[in-house]
């Protein structure tokens, strides 16, 4: 009984009081152990073995046989893949640009006052809801229709792939990253900003002094969302381009799709043949470990310059 | 409350985005039309508006409901099956092992949570060979038990986000609760499971966009011979065919569309407000 009386003191995690904890661990079985079995063979075994099988060949899990570092070697020999990856790099730099600059300018006008902004608001955002390969699709559609009328297609050049695929991701996430930067800009004092202006700081002052430093915890969500959604994307890529157009690389002799993304480049190296189950799984490992850099070290970067309140 | 006033430059800004909002629902403005129109107009002149001589009514549509060798309303009819129960199911079980956790705090628990948030920043290709062969191996690789295999994996940003709400519900309530007599399963129903609401509908949300949309997971789990979802018949209609054809292509596109644009403008509001949150959460 003590702990109810504690129970102001408490820190936000594991918050406990004995007369709660100990009738819940009854129902173990009931409360956590179907969603922890679920887990397992949604996630937990299926990561394990993920690794495991990086280190070897097998056409299926169960004629795996070991072969150290084999797999790792031809992940990073092959041209393929690292075309992939500098791709990819690109194309996360320009759509985390494009996106913020766009999603954060459209949310600042809309949180002025002005009229008609719940309608903005709402047809911005629609697209958001349309999945990756309707999307995908759509754009492959208008885009070779556009550019029918130069005697030419999307999937001829990796350069109209991209910047393809550059519009399709801005038209579907910036409607996304507005919503949060809405928020974020909604929940800055009014009362700061009120000061900013007695002390005669005029509009851009404003927003780069007082607005911005206040929503950093929204630039920090969206920056790492359009990161991780960047590097992550698969549905719309095979959709738009599916990879095309595809080169035969001839210092090295090997097919490289040129606008494939990393997804992609795993997803396909897996199609080869069975040799290269492997490969791509260990391709998959070294994927898996550059997101988790990537969104680490981009919630520190980012989140050291949020202001604390 | 303060009068809104519009000044000059609001005005201009207002012009602004209307321009904008135009730009922004052309690709789907124009798969409306070409959905209307004939094929050979729709090779001539994409972005032409339908005219007398192109436009064939809904004949697309009706061609589309049997069109690309799977009848569209059975993939619809598995898209909206897997989707509603996966979430149902998320949402449940999620919501039950997030009290759990908060609640008992106990070393399990802990370590269950540290791995629900390590699982958020697994991207899917890392398990997806895996993933496939268990889902086989254990016969969960039908739309009936696919369920299943979605909340093992969208456990993590779940039982996340529930924990994180959870943690912010005052104690005392659940405390009367047990002191007048109430047991843990009637109090997560009848006293927890109501405050969670809000929360409720946020993850519903995004777990629902999440399924509905997912091309990849079903596409490797399911027999795609025998079930598609509407991402997977949308992919197949691209390139399995020598000419494809594009008004009934248009048509199975727009009545992709139509059924999530149709719910979005009846509960934008929560969808909105459920994005934000989550994200914020995030």
């Amino acid at each position: 009984m003590i702990s109810l009386r504690k129970k102001k003191k408490r820190d936000g995690s594991a918050v406990n009081s004995d007369l709660l904890r100990r009738p819940i661990r009854k129902w173990f079985p009931l409360f956590i152990l179907p969603v922890f079995l679920c887990f397992c063979i949604g996630f937990i075994w299926p990561f394990l073995q993920g690794i495991y099988l990086s280190f070897c060949t097998f056409n299926v899990p169960s004629d795996a046989e070991w072969v150290g570092l084999a797999n790792y070697a031809k992940a990073f020999t092959d041209a393929s893949f690292a075309h992939a990856f500098w791709y990819t790099a690109a194309f996360a730099v320009v759509s985390i640009i494009v996106i913020n600059v766009f999603a954060f300018t459209v949310a600042y006008a809309l949180t002025q006052k002005m009229r008609g902004s719940n309608l903005f608001r709402t047809v911005f955002f629609m697209p958001n809801l349309i999945g990756g390969v309707v999307l995908g699709y759509i754009w492959s559609l208008i885009f070779d229709a556009i550019l029918k009328n130069y005697g030419t297609y999307l999937a001829a050049n990796a350069t109209y792939g991209f910047w393809g695929l550059v519009i399709l991701v801005a038209w579907q996430q910036i409607g996304y990253m507005m919503i949060i930067y809405i928020a974020g800009l909604q929940a800055v004092p009014e009362d700061m900003m009120e000061a900013a202006k007695i002390d005669g700081a005029n509009g851009w002052q404003t927003l780069f002094r007082v607005t911005i430093p206040n929503v950093m915890p929204s630039i920090t969500i969206c920056t790492f969302l359009t990161l991780t959604n960047s590097f992550k994307m698969f549905d719309q890529n095979l959709a738009l381009t599916g990879g095309l157009p595809q080169v035969i690389d001839k210092v090295n002799k090997v097919k490289i799709n040129m606008s494939e993304l990393m997804a992609l480049n795993i997803y396909s190296t897996y199609n080869i043949s069975n040799k290269y189950h492997g490969v791509a799984q260990a391709k998959a490992v070294i994927f898996f470990l550059l997101v988790a850099v990537l969104a680490l070290s981009q919630q520190y970067a980012t989140r050291k310059k949020e202001v604390q309140q | 409350m303060k009068v809104k006033r519009y000044s000059n430059a609001s005005t201009v800004l207002t012009v602004v985005f209307v321009l904008l909002c135009l730009v922004w629902i052309m690709p789907i403005f124009e798969v409306v039309i070409n959905s209307l129109k004939s094929n050979a107009s729709i090779n001539q002149s994409a972005f032409a508006l339908p005219n007398s001589e192109s436009f064939v009514g809904f004949a697309n549509y009706l061609k589309g409901l049997t069109f690309g060798n799977y009848p569209f309303l059975k993939s619809a009819g598995y898209s909206v099956w897997i989707s509603v129960v996966s979430t149902v199911l998320i949402l449940l079980c999620c919501s039950m092992a997030a009290w759990y956790i908060a609640r008992v705090g106990s070393g399990f628990a802990n370590l269950f949570y540290y791995l629900c948030l390590f699982s958020m920043i697994v991207p899917f290709q890392m398990v997806m060979f895996t993933l496939t062969d268990t889902a086989d191996k254990l016969h969960l690789n039908t739309p009936w038990t696919i369920p299943v295999i979605y909340l093992g994996f969208g456990a993590g940003l779940a039982i996340f986000m529930f924990v994180g709400f959870v943690k912010g519900l005052p104690l005392e309530i659940e405390e009367a609760a047990a002191i007048d007599g109430c047991g843990p399963v009637r109090t997560f129903f009848l006293v927890v499971l109501p405050m969670l609401k809000p929360t409720l509908i946020s993850v519903g949300i995004l777990e629902l966009m999440w399924v509905w949309n997912d091309y990849l997971l079903p596409y490797l789990v399911l027999d795609i011979t025998k079930y598609r979802t509407i991402p997977i018949h949308v992919q197949y209609l691209k390139g399995s065919y020598g000419t494809v054809d594009l008004g009934a292509t248009m048509a199975i596109i727009m009545m992709a569309i139509l059924p999530i644009i149709i719910v979005y403008l009846f509960c934008q509001k929560y969808i909105i407000k459920g994005v934000a949150a989550g994200a914020v959460k995030g």
